[in-house]
């Protein structure tokens, strides 16, 4: 079923996408054929199939709770947009 | 023809040539270069790593390929150096870490001359996507490199460097090694860390070495793999030495080429070179059969879903907080995340990201990512029987040679189907590698696409090797400067 431009809306505020009006209309025409190739899968029976959702069927490993990372807060946060104090700097979310 | 990386290591180990030497030299061709296959150069940081590396043979210290000259494709984090993925997003960030790519770079004493360009997020096919412009193919400039790693392999085959690193999700190292004329090789996903390795899509991202002949790739790849502990996926298996086999004889390989495969879907020019290589091989000692992969059909289909899908889990991270673009006008949190991600990526990663949240979103989940998963299970379950009857699977690598920069930008979907002869490979997780077999429209090369089991690295870079000592197309270099 092909996409509205309401689905387009709604699926940039899921990824947190700004969109401006004029680009909904070029945006579901790429969605929409994108969907036709996805939905070429359609033709395939896959009942029963058990899903894979990694390249090979191993176990992640587990390793023993214990701190391996030093304290390196400086060089990590040297990237950020906005930092005092160390912490990052975000517009207020609570008045 | 071009150094390799072999003939650099026995001058280096010889005294013919320091790390120094080789790294300025190959620093002037990628400043005089106009391919613009580097992203960021920083000749003091690359003259520091070849001064090291020249210190540790003086040592006596030296490693096979200590101080050979390489490119680093701009997705793997390297302390103090600029890393961007191909992206504005990440067009001012310096990498507080290394890559465990990058430290067991190190390690081998090899040289950085460069920041290869790549697709944003390596999202692309023709490396047109990339925030810091288009590279240009050596053999024609007015042609794509082929992409993610376009950067690195127009770099090694305009003879800039002689080897570079490059990651594969769909085929993004085989692909522009074909489009290139050079050798590249994916390998078994989980034999790379891809720690510090910028994730695309994690289930399907693997690292890999780009360069002249398979030889090469091997050495590249003795010093790139290896299992890591900061990496939850790679595995844990003994050292393997990949240039064991090369000099092997290919009496009695079984290579299975798939039905259909050098059908209509191919271009007749690529189709020829295919067969030549197939011909050669079979000289060789090789025995060809046929095989099916009856669902590698809908595998292109599969790979659309499954990777946006991680893609757009994984690029949630970028939200102008922590690092990365942050827009300068926003009313709200929510209106900075939303504005410093429009304005952060480039057009073909919004889709993405818009498309991989459309099929993980309610409701769609089982017919979109459920369905992709199985039918992830049945092309896995293709290669499974498949090498029951045959050792290594050939093929294209691409339909086409490397089209026309432009051509197929207007047009995502088109670009999408370009990738139906690599995107099976890494659903499966096998390692495949392209080799050059010859040259089709344009005079532009053409790749060799082969496909092995589990952990047979080493027995693709064999055929690939035998293939090149009976065959020159990989010591052929593209007539213009670079």
């Amino acid at each position: 079923m092909p996409l509205s431009p309401d689905d387009v809306r709604k699926v940039a505020r899921l990824a947190r996408l700004a969109i401006a009006e004029n680009e909904i209309a070029p945006t579901l025409d790429t969605l929409n054929r994108t969907l036709g190739l996805i939905d070429q899968m359609g033709g395939m029976d896959t009942a029963g199939v058990e899903p894979m959702a990694h390249a090979q069927d191993v176990s992640l490993r587990l390793r023993p709770d214990a701190v391996t990372e030093p304290d390196r807060r400086d060089a990590l946060m040297a990237n950020a947009p906005a930092a005092e104090r160390g912490l990052f700097l975000v517009p207020k979310v609570i008045e | 023809m071009s150094a390799t990386v072999a003939s650099l290591a026995a001058d280096l180990a010889a005294g013919k040539a320091s790390a120094l030497e080789l790294a300025t030299d190959a620093l002037a061709r990628a400043q005089a270069s106009t391919l613009n296959a580097f992203i960021t150069l920083d000749a003091e940081r690359t003259l520091a790593e070849a001064r090291a590396a020249d210190a540790s043979r003086a040592a006596g210290k030296a490693g096979p390929i200590t101080g050979i000259p390489f490119a680093q494709k701009d997705i793997f984090c390297a302390e103090g150096w600029r890393t961007t993925a191909g992206s504005k997003m990440l067009g001012d960030f310096i990498a507080p870490y290394d890559a465990t790519v990058v430290a067991r770079g190190k390690t081998a004493g090899l040289v950085t001359i460069g920041r290869a360009n790549m697709d944003e997020f390596a999202m692309g096919s023709s490396n047109e996507n990339s925030a810091f412009g288009a590279v240009k193919n050596p053999w024609d400039t007015t042609r794509v490199p082929g992409g993610s790693s376009g950067g690195s392999a127009a770099a090694v085959a305009a003879g800039i460097v002689p080897a570079a690193t490059g990651t594969d999700t769909g085929g993004s190292i085989r692909q522009p090694a074909s489009f290139c004329g050079i050798t590249g090789i994916k390998p078994t996903y989980g034999v790379v860390s891809r720690y510090g390795m910028i994730a695309y899509a994690s289930s399907l991202d693997q690292g890999g070495p780009m360069a002249r002949t398979a030889q090469d790739c091997a050495l590249l790849l003795n010093a790139m793999a290896g299992f890591d502990e900061r990496d939850a996926t790679s595995l844990q298996r003994e050292p393997e030495d990949y240039t064991r086999d090369l000099e092997k004889p290919l009496d009695g390989l079984r290579v299975g080429v798939p039905r259909g495969w050098l059908g209509d879907g191919v271009s007749a020019d690529v189709r020829a070179a295919v067969e030549s290589g197939l011909a050669q091989l079979e000289k060789l000692g090789a025995k060809r059969v046929e095989i099916d992969l009856p669902y590698s059909q809908y595998a292109i289909a599969a790979y659309y879903v499954i990777a946006p899908a991680e893609a757009s889990s994984n690029l949630s991270r970028y939200d102008g907080v922590r690092y990365g673009h942050r827009a300068a006008e926003y009313k709200d949190l929510a209106d900075m995340y939303a504005k410093s991600r429009a304005e952060g990526f480039g057009p073909e990663v919004r889709r993405r990201i818009l498309v991989g949240t459309y099929v993980l979103s309610a409701g769609y989940y089982d017919a979109y990512y459920l369905k992709a998963q199985q039918v992830r299970r049945k092309v896995a379950e293709d290669f499974a029987a498949a090498f029951k009857v045959c050792d290594v699977i050939a093929g294209p690598v691409a339909p086409t040679v490397a089209y026309k920069l432009g051509e197929k930008t207007a047009d995502p979907v088109q670009m999408y189907l370009g990738d139906v002869y690599t995107t099976l490979v890494n659903l499966a997780g096998l390692p495949a590698l392209s080799a050059p077999c010859g040259f089709g429209e344009g005079g532009m090369p053409v790749g060799l696409h082969l496909v092995g089991n589990y952990f047979a690295e080493a027995r693709l870079l064999n055929v690939a090797h035998r293939l090149q000592q009976v065959t020159d197309h990989h010591l052929k270099a593209p007539g213009g400067a670079a």
